[in-house]
């Protein structure tokens, strides 16, 4: 190497390899140590029971065929349709009711305003615990527990999700809408046509972020199902290890099934997802 | 009086808000209305006693609660991981921070924990933790027996050391009693807290953390460290006075967040992996309020019960609030 061939050039690259190599030494253990527990779970899920709590990594036969057995066990293929259905709801009522909020906290130009999306945003410190209880007994009044529409509507508002979009269309130049205003569009058409195309990036990362938290959302899907139809992933899994809890490869299977959409899901949208929880931090 | 244009605009805006508002009147305003005034009274849902308003009664009797007392000293150690998760993001974001090959590889891998946190992580570190067929303990009593170290403890000190019963023991690391708040040094050692502390660190350490860290460290002007470094700043001294400095504003961000997170926190955990025990060990503030109200249908009390936490979050927040206005200030 043409830096390295005099006597310090070597020490400086010495010096800058030997610090890289600690710091990839360091981050491999890491990265090791977050692994073996997802891996130990896919290994799980190919043994016999009676493998399972044995030391040996790799199953000594593979059982794919664990994975056919939960189908067989439990609804797995009507979870799985009722949390993406639901998220998939959810996510879509999330993004039209934030981003017509944001649209109105960051476009249009009206009296009060910002003291008022102060004090919006200030509802997001509202701990869910203290809406839970009674927005359960508002359910109850509505007739709307154990339905599709009970675990979906409630969902839907988003003081978060217009804060966001908010960060994003504040970041569009005033000019377009001015221009367009000047040629007679009015505000629906100014929203519809020129700003929401703007802000895909704003409303794609919220809706991975709305999904996300749906899928995997627990506390209000516990409190609202009853019956065995309306699962969803996390209560069908909570009860598949609260009956079968003893059948761990069973289970394993069940659980690289649930977050296999996940990963897949990640790495498809890493871009945005980074970008969104950095610009979620800045204050407004 | 002609209306200005920004007062007219008002109309439009109300029409673009209107779905969103509804949505937060009806779920969120209202709601929090409806459970203080349901704290003001003995409402049980199921109507085994007859309704009546007791006013303060509830929050008389929470003061007087060992229970509650109890868990919010579990709420409380549950958060002990959470300065060291936060540590541990800024360690990993500052390793990665230092353009190395294959960070985006890294950061993905890191990330894994934190995307697909729920209730399927739950079921898998339950599953590690078992006790006895779990392979936490499996790899414990492989390296006891392979490096005699029960055998050599004996020798020397005459005792020996077993695996942790993880999520079946109530110790833990503070030695935190049982039965009342207070202290008892036989109940030192790892138990179910400390068993989902460990789990919530991995989670978190790689999440969202590390990203925000992350952000902020590739936005650190290099000129500041370039003339720190002309100063003769060693490693040391550039991130205490140059990089800790100019995280600060991130650092209360997270701190913050992890706060009133943490507090209102443990319920999915408990649920999942213990129920609460062994012995109310795990039972956090948010899980008594899911108790109170939808296993023995007190809703009056449990509303109560989340007046509470509301207000220390509320507290807290006011205080980081001011603190933050002091202080992070360049």
């Amino acid at each position: 190497m043409g830096t390295t061939n005099t006597r310090r050039g070597f020490r400086t690259w010495w010096v800058r390899t030997g610090r890289f190599g600690m710091s990839h030494v360091i981050l491999a253990l890491i990265a090791l140590t977050t692994l073996t527990p997802f891996l130990w779970m896919v290994l799980a899920s190919f043994k016999a029971l009676t493998e399972v709590e044995q030391l040996n990594p790799f199953p000594s036969v593979w059982h794919p065929e664990n994975y056919i057995k939960v189908f067989q066990q439990i609804p797995f293929a009507r979870y799985y349709f009722n949390s993406v259905f639901i998220a998939g709801w959810v996510t879509i009522l999330t993004c039209i009711t934030s981003a017509m909020a944001a649209y109105a906290f960051s476009r249009v130009d009206w009296s009060g305003r910002d003291g008022f999306f102060k004090l919006y945003l200030a509802t997001l410190m509202i701990p869910g615990v203290v809406t839970m209880i009674p927005n359960y007994t508002l359910m109850v009044k509505l007739h709307l527990m154990d339905s599709y529409l009970g675990l979906i509507v409630p969902a839907s508002f988003s003081a978060f999700g217009t804060f966001l979009l908010r960060q994003f269309m504040m970041t569009i130049p005033p000019a377009l809408d001015e221009a367009a205003s000047i040629d007679g569009a009015n505000s629906w058409r100014i929203f519809w046509d020129i700003i929401l195309p703007m802000s895909r990036p704003g409303v794609v990362t919220l809706a991975i972020f709305t999904f996300l938290g749906n899928y995997g959302s627990f506390t209000w899907p516990l409190i609202m199902i009853k019956s065995q139809h309306l699962r969803t992933l996390p209560i069908g899994m909570l009860f598949f290890d609260t009956i079968y809890g003893r059948q761990t490869n069973l289970i394993m299977a069940a659980s690289v099934m649930n977050i296999i959409p996940l990963v897949i899901l990640f790495v498809i949208s890493q871009k945005f997802l980074v970008k969104g929880i950095q610009l979620g931090a800045v204050k407004g | 009086m002609k209306t200005t244009r920004r007062q007219r605009n008002v109309v439009i805006a109300a029409g673009f808000l209107l779905p969103n508002l509804l949505g937060f009147l009806v779920f969120t305003a209202g709601p929090v209305a409806f459970s203080l005034v349901m704290s003001l009274s003995n409402w049980n849902i199921q109507h085994t006693v007859p309704f009546q308003w007791t006013f303060l009664r509830n929050f008389v009797d929470l003061w007087h609660d060992q229970s509650f007392w109890l868990y919010f000293v579990n709420t409380i150690y549950l958060m002990l991981g959470l300065p060291l998760a936060i540590a541990g993001s800024l360690v990993l974001a500052l390793l990665l921070s230092q353009n190395l090959r294959g960070i985006t590889i890294y950061r993905t891998l890191f990330y894994l924990p934190s995307i697909t946190s729920g209730i399927a992580l739950m079921i898998l570190w339950k599953a590690l933790y078992n006790p006895d067929f779990g392979p936490i303990n499996a790899v414990i009593n492989w390296t006891l027996q392979t490096f005699h170290i029960n055998g050599i403890l004996h020798a020397l000190f005459g005792t020996s050391v077993t695996p942790p019963q993880w999520l079946l023991a109530t110790r833990n690391l503070l030695g935190l009693d049982v039965e009342k708040v207070g202290f008892l040094p036989a109940q030192w050692g790892l138990g179910a807290r400390d068993a989902i502390i460990i789990m919530g660190i991995w989670i978190a350490v790689g999440g969202n953390n590390m990203l925000l860290y992350l952000a902020a460290l590739t936005n650190l002007p290099q000129e500041l460290v370039e003339a720190a470094q002309l100063d003769g700043a060693g490693k040391w001294a550039v991130f205490k006075n140059v990089t800790w400095p100019y995280l600060a504003p991130t650092t209360f961000f997270i701190v913050v967040m992890s706060f009133i997170g943490g507090l209102q926190g443990g319920f999915e955990q408990a649920r999942v992996m213990t129920g609460g025990g062994p012995a109310g060990t795990t039972m956090t503030m948010s899980y008594y309020i899911y108790t109170k109200a939808f296993e023995e249908f007190q809703v009056g009390y449990a509303s109560a019960v989340s007046w509470v936490l509301f207000i220390i979050i509320f507290i807290v927040t006011l205080i980081n609030w001011r603190l933050s206005n002091k202080e992070v200030n360049y």
